[in-house]
């Protein structure tokens, strides 16, 4: 029989741990479970639910920091930071409409132990770079805590490096402490319309090499355009700039010439460009239909056509493309989902290098094809090392991320 | 500052690991003789100084990795060293462990403007990567002090910053891959040209391990393209406090300027008395705050910037009207370190960071302390992120002077950590800071951190005697021991 523990402290967090390593009880560590559908399927007879674990603890503007306990919704987190002109400045993906969920879940613990960042990634970073500090519970229920709540900080080994992204299968965040910025005055995005998914990305590098502070670069085909641009026709490639009203203005302007040997340009106000913005981010053009297995990879940005183009051969891939071509969103209709994991990590390797990861698809399936990118040789050794010192009764997300890990 | 006693044993082998370095390395790329020893007794904190048992020049990957192999099997250490311009003692030598060298890896291998970023060797110099790229208007944004002589590699190693990192990050967020040689020799590739990790964030692990975990033999980083404009104000208080209000005034209107620098009344006289940059005399704190980006919106960010200082009671307050101004304004700050050492025969560069809240009490306290260990103190401080660098001036000829200045540094450290900072922001642990580590972590937290050594160094051959003040042995920290009771504890909710 499966049982949930809901901690509402940290000391219960430490004695729940202790139990289950003490009862060998693997545990399925979540806060509100929206990712829940991401990952490799854990087999598990206890969830550790940290959605009890709640409140924001201190909230510092002027110090740009923000501490909140690991099952905070990320809802209440954006509601205070806006009351005070504040973001978090990697633009965290809201999955739950791809992932199946119900909309608006999601805690700031699960958005630290995935790591996901939006479109402003490529000039801001993601959640890593924005991970200052935490307190946890390790593998032998040891409370610990990790980095400071300063913004600058290379005291020691950098830990939440390593437990950002770890999806909850090194140690328990109880309590996490992120970076947050100024949120922009105003925004706009330019739009390029017709144009090929190479010469999108040809027009996103050249974008990003201007000096205009290019904070968005994305590229949708004809056949999914009109999730982002109500009623586009064609392919549409966009280019955000953040900043005070009198830059952004100037700088869409300067962008609309500049790109226009690419192909026709036009400006997008800030409302429309928010909406824009928040489909991308959200993968929203292949949220429909449900039952395609949908994949992300991350690969040199201009290497993202030519990954999707040496897929066409072996079936019909729909793709859309962020980070200025270097990430590109997948599906690929025609081999076998394990077909597909060979096909498109091959592609990746051969075109420059990277990484892919299945985020959408069955429970089966992702049973059966790696989720996350398999490492090799010292690589994956590494990883077992660290999965064994850190969690060595395997009662952390026992294979999650992979079998072992 | 005690290092851990040398390995007679390893001493005693000394010819045969000459030798069997000599065969991976031919040529005049092992260093054995004692005079030429001398050149790698220490890095930039000279106060600590030991001959290397020998020092390697490793050409290529493939030696740093038969070197390491070797190494590892007949247990021999090893202390990696860049361009040695570390400030914490990093790469420090030990009596019975082999220097390696990295300064032969000079090559820029890949510059790639299309997707933004440049493969360098890591013995290539931060500024040689922005000289290489400049032709094309990018840079590479991280600029440390140093940044004409320390190399790349030893920037991944100690997560190095600089002026404009408030904006623009560290190096770790301006890193996207390395190839690295670990300690038994193997060769990997973390991260790429692409972002992110597809596991673990083993990238974001070696950045700033101060060079424990591996030696890492090529470095890709992200390039910007330059900022249009670039314009800075230049603003005087009557009060530290005042000083301070304004920073979080201008953070807290939503800016964030690529600098925002800030000196004390010592650190402003002895910049003036050296380079005539026009500072004001009568004030009790400077800011320095610069904006970069497209010109519309530096000279509307200028023009708030300026209200708010005013708001704030600036005594002086001068916007730069052309580049030659701007720089003027930064030639003092950027000769802060040199214009003290000309007041004072030796100083000390220390580095916490701290809740910007607690300037004011932090430097009120520093005054006190000065009194105390009867030494002066200037101060220049990153005061957008809080990262402070108290220079503690004293004279090394004198009896007591070192020891005193070493007492002071440490308390101030530890009033960092006392107000909610932490022991450093980007000089790194290094020997400097080592023995300061359980102001900051508990024992468990230490053990967390050691946890990764384990993982990438079992047998911790790599640079031992660094960061941490004893390193745990692997087998005791494997051990699973759980400490607490047993469930069911009544008082978890559990349904």
């Amino acid at each position: 029989m499966t049982q949930t523990l809901a901690p509402t402290t940290s000391d219960q967090v430490r004695d729940a741990v202790a139990w289950a390593v003490e009862s060998a009880t693997p545990l399925t560590v979540q806060g509100h479970g929206s990712k829940r559908a991401l990952g490799r399927p854990t087999n598990t007879t206890a969830t550790l639910d940290l959605s009890g674990l709640s409140g924001i603890v201190e909230y510092l503007p002027a110090e740009l920091i923000l501490t909140a306990r690991a099952g905070t919704p990320l809802a209440e987190i954006q509601a205070a930071l806006a009351a005070q002109n504040q973001q978090m400045a990697f633009e965290p993906p809201d999955l739950t409409a791809l992932l199946g969920e119900p909309a608006g879940r999601g805690t700031v613990g699960g958005l630290v132990a995935s790591n996901l960042a939006g479109p402003r990634r490529i000039a801001v970073g993601a959640v890593r770079d924005h991970f200052l500090g935490c307190h946890a519970v390790g593998g032998r229920a040891e409370v610990f805590k990790a980095g400071g709540k300063v913004v600058k900080n290379v005291t020691g080994f950098d830990l939440c490096k390593l437990l950002a992204g770890s999806w909850g299968t090194l140690s328990v965040l109880t309590e996490v402490t992120l970076k947050v910025l100024p949120a922009p005055e105003d925004t706009r995005t330019v739009v390029v319309r017709g144009l090929s998914d190479c010469d999108a990305v040809k027009c996103l590098s050249a974008a990003l090499q201007s000096s205009h502070e290019v904070v968005g670069a994305a590229h949708l085909p004809a056949a999914l355009a009109g999730h982002a641009v109500a009623g586009a026709g064609e392919a549409v490639t966009l280019v955000r700039v953040e900043g005070p009203g009198p830059s952004v203005d100037w700088r869409a302007k300067a962008l609309c010439s500049e790109l226009a040997g690419f192909g026709p340009t036009a400006e997008m106000g800030r409302d429309d460009s928010l909406a824009a913005w928040a489909a991308v981010r959200d993968v929203r053009p292949l949220v429909e239909p449900a039952d395609r297995p949908v994949w992300r990879l991350s690969v040199p940005p201009m290497s993202g056509p030519a990954v999707v183009e040496s897929l066409r051969p072996h079936g019909t891939p729909t793709a859309f493309y962020d980070w200025g071509g270097g990430q590109v969103w997948l599906t690929l209709d025609g081999p076998t989902p394990a077909e597909a994991a060979t096909l498109i990590r091959a592609a990746v390797a051969h075109c420059g290098g990277g990484h892919a990861t299945l985020v959408r698809a069955p429970e089966d399936v992702r049973a059966a094809v790696p989720v996350f990118q398999p490492q090799d040789g010292a690589l994956a050794a590494l990883s077992r090392r660290l999965k064994e010192t850190y969690d060595p009764a395997r009662v952390f997300n026992p294979g999650r991320m992979a079998e072992g890990l | 500052m005690l290092m851990p006693p040398p390995d007679q044993g390893t001493i005693a082998r000394r010819s045969e690991i000459v030798e069997a370095l000599r065969r991976i390395v031919p040529g005049e790329g092992v260093i054995a003789d004692e005079d030429e020893l001398r050149a790698y007794d220490c890095d930039a904190l000279t106060a600590y100084k030991q001959l290397p048992l020998v020092v390697v020049l490793p050409e290529n990957t493939e030696q740093v990795s038969r070197i390491l192999k070797w190494c590892h099997a007949k247990g021999v250490k090893i202390v990696p060293r860049g361009a040695g311009t570390s400030l914490s003692g990093g790469s420090l030598p030990l009596a019975d462990a082999v220097t390696i060298g990295m300064g032969r890896f000079n090559r820029i291998l890949d510059i790639d403007f299309e997707n933004r970023c440049a493969t360098v060797q890591p013995g290539v110099t931060n500024l040689a990567i922005t000289t290489a790229v400049a032709h094309a208007g990018f840079y590479y944004a991280p600029d440390p002090s140093s940044q004409i002589a320390c190399s790349i590699g030893g920037n991944v190693a100690e997560n190095a910053g600089g002026v404009h990192c408030l904006k623009y990050g560290l190096t770790t967020n301006n890193l996207l891959g390395v190839e690295m040689v670990l300690p038994d020799g193997e060769i990997v590739r973390l991260g790429g040209k692409h972002l992110d990790a597809g596991g673990y964030d083993l990238l974001g692990v070696v950045t700033g391990s101060e060079g424990m975990l591996g030696i890492v033999t090529e470095v890709t980083v992200r390039i910007l393209k330059k900022p249009e404009t670039a314009k800075a104000v230049l603003m005087g208080f009557p009060t530290s406090e005042a000083g301070g209000d304004c920073v979080a005034a201008i953070i807290g209107a939503g800016i964030i300027p690529a600098g925002l620098e800030m000196m004390d009344r010592p650190a402003i006289h002895a910049a003036e008395d050296f380079v005539h940059a026009g500072y004001p005399l009568d004030v009790e704190a400077l800011l320095i705050c610069e904006l970069d980006g497209p010109a519309a919106e530096v000279e509307h960010l200028i023009s708030r910037v300026e209200a708010i200082a005013r708001d704030h009671g600036a005594s002086e307050l001068r916007v730069s009207t052309s580049d030659e101004e701007r720089m003027r304004f930064w030639a003092g700050r950027k000769a802060a370190f040199p214009a003290v050492g000309r007041i004072s025969p030796d100083y000390l560069c220390m580095d916490g960071t701290i809740p910007r809240r607690a300037l004011p009490q932090v430097l009120a306290r520093m005054q006190e302390m000065a009194q105390t260990h009867a030494l002066r103190v200037a101060n220049v401080f990153h005061a957008g992120d809080g990262n402070l660098h108290p220079l503690i001036l004293f004279d090394a000829n004198k009896p007591t002077e070192l020891e005193r200045a070493e007492a002071f540094g440490a308390d101030i450290l530890r009033l960092c950590v006392e107000v909610g900072g932490v022991l450093t922001g980007e000089h790194g642990v290094g020997v400097e800071k080592r023995d300061l580590m359980p102001v900051m972590f508990g024992e468990d937290d230490i053990k967390q951190q050691q946890r990764i050594k384990c993982a990438f160094d079992p047998e911790q051959l790599l640079n031992p005697g660094k960061v941490y003040p004893t390193l745990h042995r692997c087998a005791e920290l494997g051990r699973l021991h759980v400490t607490g009771g047993r469930l069911p504890f009544p008082d978890i909710p559990r349904f």
